[in-house]
């Protein structure tokens, strides 16, 4: 009964989202307030009926209803309640529902905190919405219906992937789809703008927020799929460059791209083209994502059961969204504003370089991952395109962003002097260069991507501490939150360097055959196995390894790994034990038993250095981003707007 | 005009792309390999249970026999397993692993689980050699001759179908080593 009531809570969002994407936008062409003022009721409604279907299929879920063919594939009576109520995103068809739900929210959110907006313009943004919403809502009704009834239902479901049923599963995919959706808003704000008859030169500081706040979800959705894989997986790397990784990777590069854009277009009204080419990009690649992991175009570790009609679907819809922007991009780009000229040597030029070098690395992962494809449709052979590639060419784009990224900052717009802004940082450099070598001397972790990794990532963090330090003292009324936030997010990025050079270079790995009552020495520190015992879990049962970890005799740290089995799919998991630290994680995975008698098994030990660092850095990058999501200019912006204030009349300093 | 329909243009030529790329994606499994009818690289890989033993393509020459590549992070490999179990056997003739892009550990734990069916493994932990030989996803089944030709390439797991397709063309290859 509840599945059949899910469905009818769909069918009725998608009617509201038809109503949706055409009324208010109806209303806006031809000026008529009342159609416009429909769309916040409209987006309420729908967002009402998506959640009730969201909680109808979690309620199949809690209630073991198999025969619920979504619920008799992803979930078993043994699961835990917590993962029953995650298991709702563990496949496709799920996951697609809380897409829905999400976008419905980003809506919601939209028509609340827009009431200063002209109501012309809102009424568009939500429009286009609805659009998305509608392709979102027929893929899922058409092809993928999670309510879909299988009768007789088993008496017992398959078990959600175990591989899942992890903490870091739970959270990975609503925050990766929240930015994924977030781009949506961005897109709506950029297509609106385009609708706009007039001139609209404000949308693009109405939007900025918005995208900030998408960019800092999938920075984080990004990273805890890499913390996931790396004590899920049991491999001990944190990104493989996978086609999926990618997909999600290639809308964050070129968001980092729209965000830097958005600050010039929103203050200097310069390349405003541009910054709507990304806007409707970010989103694209948000949707080719979803196409490539759900269309079977390429092979990967990730992917969902693969289904051609889907992928079809999902192609169109792209068609659609991407290609009806783009031309209305041709169309009315020619009539959007263009901005102030600039100098060479200016923050505009900083943050165009900023563009180049991410757009090119989104393009350069895009290509790395439709190549094999190209290739092999041009019956040129087949070939796999590899972490070397990647690899190279990110140092290759990176390491001028790396070096330029604490000099932005203080560049000044429209014109400015290379040794005006070089100058007063000539010391921080020094300082950060020289700190670099002693912290590597300290380490003894002498490499070239060590010594370079310290030297960018220090140069980086001091570069944004002079900065605050600088903005503190000349200004009355203390760092803005988005100076503090943009200070904050490329000290961030100087995290992550560290972090990455120092893993990739001084990581400390040991394969040893231990029996219990042995011990060995890795990097100063004595792992015994005390004993390897059997545990029993709620829906598995695992043999347990029990390390204690010495250092100079002291006990610091009991360390249990498993090896799990899993009762319903007959899967065995590895389960890491780990020690996480600020300067090093221990990290032991059990092998094989090698010899029944003495109960010998094999174990990989690994010391990673530094490791929390990539992950720390990126949360610096979301935190840093929510920051300045919440400066109150754009508060105050809102209002100025609605006294009809032209802001090009603003002044241009920040 | 030009200028900004330049987006445009490339979307259409990634819409392209992606169409043709799906609606082959079932053909290109069954699309010849560009090794099919040459002979096999040249390769020498450790053995999966005996690392510093190396197993090498050439020492197979005078019989036909499969490599069949896998790894224990390919769902689709756990999918084919039950027909790699009655290939080798009933097709007569070597069955040998080709282990990708795994982890020893990993790889040993999986046979355990699910049976060990090869006659034994070559490792290719890097995906170097994977290369040589168009590797283009796992799992993925060679049929060689016993000259050392590649006849026959089986990509995506073997299903009911594929395995009668496979025994067949293996029954053909084992007639022409005994001509």
């Amino acid at each position: 009964m509840i599945a059949e009531l899910g469905q009818v809570f769909l069918s009725l969002a998608l009617i509201l989202s038809l109503v949706l994407a055409t009324v208010p936008l109806y209303g806006a062409h031809q000026n008529k307030p009342e159609l416009m003022r429909m769309a916040h009721t409209l987006v309420i409604g729908h967002f009402v009926f998506a959640l009730a279907a969201y909680l109808a299929l979690t309620a199949a879920f809690l209630n073991h209803d198999f025969t619920v063919a979504y619920v008799a594939t992803n979930s078993n009576l043994l699961l835990p309640w917590f993962y029953r109520v995650s298991a709702v995103w563990g496949g496709h068809e799920g996951s697609l529902l809380l897409w829905i739900l999400m976008l419905a929210g980003w809506m919601v959110l939209v028509s609340v905190f827009s009431k200063n907006l002209p109501r012309a313009f809102v009424a568009r943004v939500l429009s286009v919405m609805g659009m998305i919403a509608v392709g979102f809502l027929l893929f899922t009704l058409l092809t993928s219906n999670p309510f879909d009834r299988l009768l007789p239902g088993p008496l017992d479901g398959q078990d959600l992937n175990p591989l899942l049923q992890d903490p870091g599963m739970i959270f990975h995919p609503p925050l990766l789809y929240m930015g994924y959706v977030g781009f949506a808003v961005a897109f709506g704000f950029a297509i609106a703008g385009l609708l706009g008859g007039r001139v609209e030169s404000q949308w693009v500081k109405w939007s900025r927020p918005w995208t900030l706040m998408a960019w800092a979800f999938l920075t984080v959705g990004i990273a805890l799929g890499s913390w996931w894989a790396y004590y899920e997986l049991g491999w001990g790397g944190w990104w493989f460059w996978d086609p999926v990784e990618n997909a999600s990777f290639i809308p964050w590069l070129i968001g980092t791209a729209l965000i830097h854009s958005q600050a010039v277009t929103e203050k200097r009204g310069a390349f405003p083209a541009w910054t709507v080419l990304l806007a409707i990009a970010a989103f694209s690649m948000s949707l080719l994502g979803t196409f490539l992991v759900r269309s079977g175009v390429l092979t990967s570790v990730h992917a969902f059961a693969n289904d051609p009609e889907r992928g079809m679907f999902i192609l169109g819809f792209m068609v659609v969204v991407t290609g009806g922007a783009l031309l209305l991009y041709a169309l009315r780009a020619p009539r959007i504003m263009t901005g102030k000229g600039f100098d060479f040597m200016s923050k505009e030029t900083m943050l165009l370089l900023n563009n180049v070098f991410f757009a090119v690395s989104a393009a350069m992962v895009l290509l790395g991952t439709l190549y094999p494809l190209v290739i092999d449709l041009m019956g040129w052979g087949q070939i796999s395109v590899g972490p070397p590639y990647f690899g190279a060419m990110f140092i290759l784009l990176m390491t001028p962003v790396v070096m330029l990224m604490p000099l932005g900052p203080f560049s000044r717009w429209g014109q400015d002097n290379l040794w005006r802004v070089m100058f007063p940082m000539l010391a921080t450099l020094a300082g950060a260069l020289l700190a670099a070598l002693v912290i590597v001397a300290w380490l003894d972790a002498w490499s070239w991507r060590a010594v370079t990794g310290w030297m960018g990532g220090l140069w980086l963090i001091a570069g944004s501490a002079h900065f605050l330090f600088d903005r503190h003292r000349s200004s009355r009324f203390g760092v803005p939150r988005h100076q503090l936030g943009m200070a904050l997010a490329h000290a961030g990025v100087g995290v992550f360097v560290i972090g990455v050079a120092m893993v990739e270079s001084a990581t400390y790995e040991r394969d040893v055959r231990l029996e219990p009552g042995q011990t060995v020495e890795v990097a100063g520190l004595a792992f015994t196995l005390d004993e390897v015992v059997s545990v029993k879990g709620p829906n598995w049962i695992a043999e347990e390894a029990r390390f204690s970890v010495r250092r100079d005799g002291a006990l610091i740290e009991k360390m249990t790994p498993q090896k799990r089995r899993y009762h319903q799919s007959g899967q065995t998991m590895t389960q890491v034990a780990l020690r996480p630290g600020l300067f090093q994680d221990l990290y032991v995975a059990m092998g094989e038993q090698m010899d029944e008698q003495t109960n010998a098994w094999s174990m990989r030990i690994h010391i990673k250095p530094f490791i929390r660092w990539i992950w720390g850095g990126a949360l610096m990058l979301a935190i840093g981003a929510t920051l300045a999501a919440s400066d109150k200019r754009y508060r105050l912006a809102r209002k100025q707007q609605a006294a009809a204030v032209d802001v090009n009349a603003a002044p241009s300093r920040p | 005009m030009i200028r900004l329909l330049t987006p445009l243009v490339v979307f259409i030529g990634l819409i392209a792309l992606l169409i043709v790329g799906m609606q082959s994606a079932e053909e290109r499994k069954r699309v010849d390999s560009p090794l099919l009818g040459r002979p096999i690289p040249n390769l020498e890989l450790p053995r999966l249970h005996e690392p510093d033993n190396k197993a090498r393509t050439d020492e197979r020459l005078g019989e036909p026999w499969v490599l069949n590549v896998w790894g224990s992070w390919c769902q689709s490999c756990r999918v084919e397993h039950p027909y790699i179990l009655k290939l080798s056997e009933n097709a007569g003739v070597p069955v040998v692993g080709f282990n990708w892009k795994d982890e020893r550990a990993d790889a040993l734990r999986w046979l355990r689980q699910f049976g060990d069916a090869w006659a034994y493994h070559m490792v290719d932990f890097e995906g170097r050699a994977a290369i040589d030989l168009g590797v283009y996803g796992a799992p993925e089944t060679f049929l060689i001759d016993h000259r050392g030709i590649i006849r026959h390439k089986h990509i995506g797991p073997i299903d009911e179908q594929s395995y009668a397709d496979l025994m067949v063309r293996i029954g053909t290859l084992r007639d022409e080593a005994s001509q």
